[in-house]
């Protein structure tokens, strides 16, 4: 009887945290756009402020990366199962931003001449890691939807996926290569990455681990029969 | 020395540093009231201590129209006070201008010495005295990309050579920023190495733009802008113009300067604004001016041609 009140009360926070708390997270992801925006308007934004916008969008690409990296370790790690129903809308974010980032970049940056941003990305390696880290978003964010997820099959889905590994890093190597000296930043992005990286790497070895010790004691199962 | 930019600007066309505070900055301010009575006990506690911080916003009287001024419009002060490379106080460009508040400026002295016929120790405000003080409107443009246009004060540095008397081995002059570790936070890590050092070849030294510079917008420098003395030379890049002077060495070698030490490849000894040089990270070719939407082209030399007899026979891509 108490299992059953137990159980209930779990199924009603777990629709809460997903149904009820989606608009506030929503709103809390446009948060730092809301805020740009606001500085821009107020013309707080700085001395240079395309340079800030720029910065500012850079920085929630990663933020949303590690966030989005972050949820498998965590809900592995604390049974805070629901938290999976957030991870598509982080992951989005993540190339919502990457949006506005490259819309800076080719707009307020180059005023969309064609011929210098070729020029940037074939010669800056900075801008062609960084245009790389953007392009790996495009596919994932396509096909982010459950229908693709059937359309795909859950493996090849999951295999195309892995490709935010790819973006995550060449973001922060993206960062590193821009900055004049000081790469205490980017350091820090890339502490964390290599953490959320870490434990997939362990996961994977463990996991391996346990099937070949599950295929030898199948052996010798096979060998007592 | 042929001069060829003729005086632009009378100083009544220049316009008041009181204009550009916008009427939002004058409601904010407004709305500041309270805080200011707080900051008001604070500053009395601070004006107590022995050390003088609030150099800035002291009048420099006297001042003399120059030549070499350009008529572009001055970026706004508060855009100038507030965004500083200064990574002796931090790397982060919107820091510097809190960090230094306290900075002491006063007492101050500058050890010229090396190659002179006599060493000296000079009060800051006995070199500010050496020479009527110009005002100097001029482009400052960072190798980062971004440019502005500030009216500078100070005189060339060349006077204060005549006054060292260099002797005949004299090839270079070598500059030093204070080394202090409790004033400046950004000097505890080793973004860059400690303490900062930069150098001109002696004619480019000798140059009447280069500019030993004590003020801006008419009164003595901010801290966060280099107080109590810098250089600033307008056809190389910001890096150049080294702040906060402790000592001026006259040497027969070139002087390692600390960009260079930083990064050999991309930071050279010259670094002239050189809009077909790359930074072999992103182009030189246009810049950011601080308060314009579109970019513009960067001009070789940063426009002030009058000093490419200094490099006649150079090859400015190997000596960038």
């Amino acid at each position: 009887m108490q299992l059953e009140h137990e159980r209930g009360a779990r199924v009603y926070i777990q629709k809460l945290m997903v149904r009820w708390f989606r608009p506030v997270v929503f709103l809390a992801c446009l948060g730092p756009l809301a805020r740009l925006g606001w500085k821009a308007y107020m013309g707080r934004l700085g001395a240079n402020p395309i340079e800030v916008i720029t910065h500012s969008t850079g920085d929630w690409i990663l933020i949303f990366l590690l966030v989005t990296l972050s949820i498998t370790p965590v809900r592995k790690l604390t049974g805070l199962l629901w938290l999976i129903r957030y991870r598509r809308m982080f992951g989005l974010f993540a190339f919502f931003y990457a949006v506005l980032h490259f819309l800076t970049y080719i707009w307020l940056d180059k005023f969309f001449n064609l011929h210098e941003m070729w020029a940037d990305v074939s010669k800056r390696r900075f801008i062609t890691i960084g245009f790389t880290g953007f392009v790996l978003l495009i596919p994932l964010a396509l096909t982010s939807t459950t229908g693709w997820i059937r359309r795909l099959g859950g493996n090849r889905w999951r295999a195309l996926h892995r490709l935010i590994y790819v973006s995550a890093i060449a973001g922060v190597i993206h960062y590193w290569w821009l900055v004049k000296a000081d790469v205490s930043k980017p350091a820090q992005y890339a502490f964390v990455l290599s953490l959320l990286l870490g434990y997939r790497v362990v996961a994977w070895l463990v996991r391996r681990n346990t099937e070949r010790k599950a295929a030898s004691v199948g052996v010798r199962n096979a060998e007592v029969t | 020395m042929l001069i060829k930019k003729a005086a632009d600007i009378s100083s009544s066309e220049i316009t008041p540093k009181s204009l550009y505070l916008n009427r939002r900055k004058f409601l904010a301010g407004t709305a500041l009231a309270g805080v200011a009575a707080v900051a008001a006990g604070v500053g009395l506690y601070e004006m107590a201590s022995a050390s003088s911080v609030a150099q800035a916003n002291t009048k420099i009287d006297g001042l003399q129209k120059s030549p070499f001024s350009t008529s572009e419009t001055n970026t706004p002060y508060k855009d100038v006070t507030n965004y500083n490379n200064y990574y002796e106080f931090s790397s982060d460009k919107y820091e510097p201008a809190g960090l230094a508040r306290n900075f002491r400026t006063r007492p101050w002295t500058v050890t010229i010495d090396g190659a002179v016929r006599k060493k000296q120790v000079l009060d800051v405000d006995t070199i500010i005295k050496m020479a009527a003080p110009e005002e100097r409107i001029y482009r400052h443009r960072c190798v980062e990309g971004w440019s502005i246009v500030v009216p500078w004060v100070g005189f060339s540095l060349n006077e204060l050579i005549k006054r060292a008397d260099p002797l005949p081995k004299a090839k270079f002059v070598e500059f030093t920023t204070l080394f202090d570790l409790q004033q400046m936070p950004g000097q505890r890590s080793q973004v860059l190495q400690w303490p900062y050092v930069e150098g001109l070849r002696m004619d480019e030294a000798m140059h009447p733009l280069a500019l030993l510079c004590f003020g801006m917008y008419g009164e003595l420098l901010p801290n966060q802008d280099g107080a109590p003395l810098r250089m600033v030379i307008p056809w190389k890049y910001g890096f150049k113009s080294i702040k906060a002077i402790v000592r001026i060495r006259f040497v027969d070698s070139q002087p390692i300067n600390t960009w260079n030490i930083s990064a050999p490849s991309e930071y050279g000894f010259y670094s002239n604004v050189n809009p077909q040089v790359d930074h072999p990270r992103w182009s030189q070719a246009t810049e950011r001016r601080l308060g314009e939407f579109r970019k513009r082209p960067t001009l070789m030399f940063n426009g002030y041609d009058q000093v490419a007899s200094l490099y006649s026979g150079m090859d400015l891509k190997k000596n960038f």
